[in-house]
């Protein structure tokens, strides 16, 4: 397959940058879009020119690392998926394929398609665990899950933290990241202790790293690769509501 | 051979030595320990929990990771589940079940005390991750749900959906987040070692490249703990993350470390076969699958490229099941691999190339019901369709071995310190648990058993002793190791050849792959030997490393990893030369049964062989070794039929 593309090109996190175009020729179907990437920069670098910096490891969308906007769609057409999940024999023959950076003012471009995402680790620092000592632990069975909360509790756990849900909102929000986490330790036994902490803290790191609030157009849910449900923002929203009662009740 | 290598492995019986050793440890005081500082490379299960146990304990940590935030480390990727001898199905299982299997899994080939220290601390790993908040799979009465896994038959892994190792980091992430927000931790993202500190024989401090800015940094510290994970990318195919690489180990071995039994290499029976030349990564499909799933292949050359729905049931050979009968599709991994090739070799095999056998769930689907094989695998069946565009509940998957985590790895004493005092390392990165072959649900386990709850007993018994010497970062050591860094990577920069960085990667790897994979030979080991460095010579005078050292430079990064993977190969198969026996993964075609199963020579070879470097870019290294002492186990022949 041949394809054209138009990748974005930015050099330090100051520099301007700008969409820069560059043709592909026989890519086999069964590339992955990523191994699509790589072939092009083996190519400009036998050529003598930069290759394009853009991130990946896992490359079987756990790590949540990938941070590609591909035509207008954070993580590409295809979904649910990271861009490493994405095949070529997802575009017609012969398409124009536009690859960008996730574009949040609290992910800076590094370089190119490379941005730094440390605001959602703020934010999990800010609350996002269970002051667990290791060693002081009750024996594991000793605390009952009732298996529906432990299924849910999961499905929110299952977030991999790659900021596509801030990348594709209207208002850059990253509450479905935040929710995640929080409903997670909130549908827990072990999370009670902290809960009123945990929501007030994270949802004021979230505000003070610049990110936007929800307006309920589902945008997150849609691009989400591991299909995080917005219901989880309801959750959030209900934890905040109710530990904000609290505190400033002087509880 | 030189050298006889000290285990450190306390007296006693074997139940009891891990309690003596604490016992007898050595400890740092409370108001202590904030003088001292500790660096930890790597962001895993094991290097995350140990520099959040250690940040709690009250230590100064200093934490680094090549990826851009902790949380991804490939501790992440994990699938299937974790194993502790919790014994909670009531089906026999017991800390010395755990151990056993363990140590038999890996054929006899890892050292007593450690894997029974392993067995003992794993329900506290369990206790841990619950108190964590880690959502586990659980029963309908609320209590935790198990699992099988290959080469035990009882069941005690522990999981998460087919999350089990993303759960646990992210466990051991937060707990580290809590650190870094309480200022124990200090965390370097984005940030990679490139070489060990020495000063007067103690392991000191780093030099890292912070990747963002090309910035050349000097860390000293206390002590310097090495969890860096495995070299599976040596082969350049595999389920390993991208970025995983050999460098800090191998950095730590040209400066004394001992590296043990490099060619200790486990393929997993159970990935997606490979697809084309431009392949960057094999995906695996947990070994869980296994439960649900049976392995079979046409018995007939001619049915090979049949559709598998049209090929009847007496057409079919489940060569797993009629060669292993009381272990059937659970036989261990290299078992399972190596039978996955035997009968591909043989003509057998299905799809591109003839290199694949089928993984079939019409049984179970039949028998369960799709919804419970949905419940139990499906976000492996959606992984499965997104790769192959095929649908796993209507036709069989294709699957085929591919490598996935390295036994070997720097050699440690029962404190996981290495023979350099100060540098410990913990993890896949060491070598001192699952001997020739690791068993599912091992990895896990062992990541957090060593960074939760080994290494913070382990690592005050050698602070207690350094209060206040800690150097400066311009000791002379520093600002040379800083130097020779520096020169390494102009150098790199400044061959401005033909060949890309990859290109020596995929080559390297092939070789390895074909020579020293699934089977070994001393011929082809020899020719690999040969081959290899003519390889890293034109590497050093061909490669084209474009851009500049100051600035974000991936093909840098990548250039120096491959550097070291091209001397790291050679060493790996000089150890599977020197090691003229099979055992577990390591199969020398040498040495097999009538039936061609791995015949180990434990009159000869029952040492743990660790190598030390001798200068040079990789001339013959010297081989120390550690004989295996087993006092409670009986050195049997591995049978699982």
């Amino acid at each position: 397959m041949n394809f054209k593309l138009k990748i974005w090109r930015q050099t330090t996190r100051e520099a301007k940058g700008e969409l820069k175009s560059y043709e592909i020729e026989d890519i086999s179907p069964a590339t992955s879009f990523l191994e699509m990437l790589d072939i092009l920069n083996e190519q400009l670098t036998t050529k003598g020119a930069e290759p394009i910096a853009f991130d990946s490891d896992c490359r079987e969308g756990i790590c949540g690392i990938c941070s590609l906007t591909i035509n207008g769609e954070a993580h590409g057409p295809s979904h649910p998926a990271a861009a490493c999940q994405l095949y070529m024999r997802e575009f017609k023959e012969g398409e124009t394929i536009t690859v960008e950076p996730f574009r949040v003012r609290s992910f800076p471009i590094v370089k190119d398609l490379v941005i730094n995402r440390s605001a959602l680790d703020r934010i999990v620092q800010a609350g996002g665990f269970v002051s667990a000592r290791t060693g002081s632990a009750p024996e594991a069975n000793s605390i009952l899950v009732p298996k529906h909360n432990a299924d849910v509790a999961m499905e929110a756990a299952a977030c991999i933290g790659c900021g596509a849900c801030a990348a594709a909102c209207p208002n850059a929000s990253a509450m479905l990241f935040t929710a995640a986490k929080i409903s997670h330790l909130a549908l827990l036994p072990q999370g009670q202790p902290e809960r009123s902490r945990r929501v007030l803290r994270m949802v004021r790191q979230m505000d003070e790293e610049g990110f936007g609030n929800c307006t309920n157009t589902y945008e997150c849910e849609a691009v989400c690769p591991a299909e995080i449900s917005a219901s989880f923002i309801a959750r959030m929203n209900r934890e905040y509501a109710i530990a904000s009662l609290r505190e400033r009740m002087g509880e | 051979m030189t050298g006889t290598l000290d285990s450190k492995t306390p007296d006693g019986p074997l139940p009891e030595k891990w309690r003596r050793h604490q016992n007898n440890s050595r400890l740092v005081a409370p108001n202590n320990r904030r003088k001292f500082e500790i660096i930890i490379v790597g962001t895993g299960l094991a290097g995350g929990s140990a520099a959040a146990t250690l940040g709690e304990q009250g230590y100064n940590v200093k934490s680094f990771c090549y990826q851009d935030s902790p949380r991804r480390a490939h501790s992440i990727a994990a699938q299937g589940g974790i194993n502790a001898a919790k014994n909670y199905p009531n089906d026999g299982d017991s800390v010395y079940r755990l151990f056993y299997d363990t140590i038999k899994g890996g054929d006899f080939r890892s050292r007593e005390a450690n894997v029974y220290r392993l067995a003992e601390v794993a329900n506290s790993i369990i206790d841990q991750c619950v108190e964590q908040g880690v959502p586990f799979a659980r029963e309908y009465g609320g209590l935790l749900a198990n699992r099988s896994f290959g080469g035990a038959q009882v069941s005690r892994t522990f999981y998460a959906r087919g999350q089990t190792g993303q759960q646990l980091l992210l466990g051991a992430y937060q707990a580290l987040s809590r650190q870094i927000a309480a200022g124990t931790v200090t965390m370097f993202p984005q940030t990679e070692m490139l070489d060990l500190v020495l000063v007067d024989g103690h392991a000191k401090g780093i030099i890292t490249r912070n990747l963002i800015t090309g910035e050349i940094v000097r860390h000293a510290a206390d002590a310097v703990v090495l969890a860096t994970g495995g070299y599976g990318n040596v082969f350049y195919l595999s389920t390993n993350a991208r970025g995983c690489n050999v460098t800090a180990t191998y950095r730590a071995y040209k400066k004394g470390a001992l590296f043990a039994n490099p060619c200790y290499t486990q393929i997993h029976p159970t990935c997606i076969p490979v697809s084309g030349d431009y392949q960057s990564k094999l995906t695996l499909m947990s070994e869980s699958l296994r439960n649900d799933g049976r392995v079979w292949v046409p018995k007939r050359k001619e049915d090979c490229a049949k559709a598998p729905n049209d090929i009847p049931e007496a057409d079919r050979d489940y060569y797993l099941e009629r060669k292993y009968p009381s272990y059937g599709n659970l036989a261990p991994r290299d078992i399972s691999s190596r039978s996955a090739k035997e009968v591909c070799d043989e003509g057998h095999g299905v799809g591109p190339g003839g290199r694949g056998v089928y993984l079939d769930f019409k049984d179970a689907i039949a028998r369960l019901g799709e919804d419970t094989i949905r419940e139990r695998y499906g976000n492996l069946f959606d992984i499965y369709e997104k790769i192959t565009g095929d649908n796993a509940y209507h036709a069989p998957m294709r699957i085929y071995p591919a490598v996935h985590y390295t036994m070997g790895g720097l050699w440690v004493d029962y404190n996981l310190m290495s023979n350099i005092p100060g540098l410990h390392v913990i993890g896949e990165a060491n070598f001192s648990d699952h001997g020739a072959n690791r068993l599912g649900a091992s990895a896990l386990m062992q990541g957090l058993a060593d960074g939760y709850f080994v290494l913070p007993y382990t690592l005050p018994n050698y602070l207690a002793g350094q209060l206040g010497k800690r150097p400066a970062t311009d000791h002379p050591e520093f600002i040379k190791a800083e130097a020779d860094v520096r020169e390494r990577t102009r150098r790199m920069l400044e061959v401005d050849g033909k060949r890309s960085v990859d290109s020596f990667h995929r080559e390297l790897g092939l070789l390895l792959w074909d020579k020293c994979g699934m089977a070994r030979n001393a011929a082809g080991l020899q020719e690999a030997i040969a081959r290899i460095p003519q390889l890293r010579e034109e590497f050093w005078s061909n490669v084209n490393v474009p851009g500049y050292g100051e600035t974000f430079n991936q093909s840098l990064e990548r250039a120096g990893r491959v550097a070291d993977f091209l001397e790291f190969g050679e060493l790996m198969c000089r150890d599977a030369l020197a090691r003229d026996e099979s055992c577990g993964g390591h199969f020398r075609e040498e040495h097999q049964t009538a039936e061609g199963e791995a015949l180990r020579n434990d009159k000869e070879f029952a040492d743990v062989f660790a190598w030390e470097y001798q200068g040079g870019p990789a001339p013959e290294p010297k081989l120390h070794t550690e004989p295996l002492v087993f006092e409670s186990v009986h050195l049997a022949t591995r049978s699982y039929k």
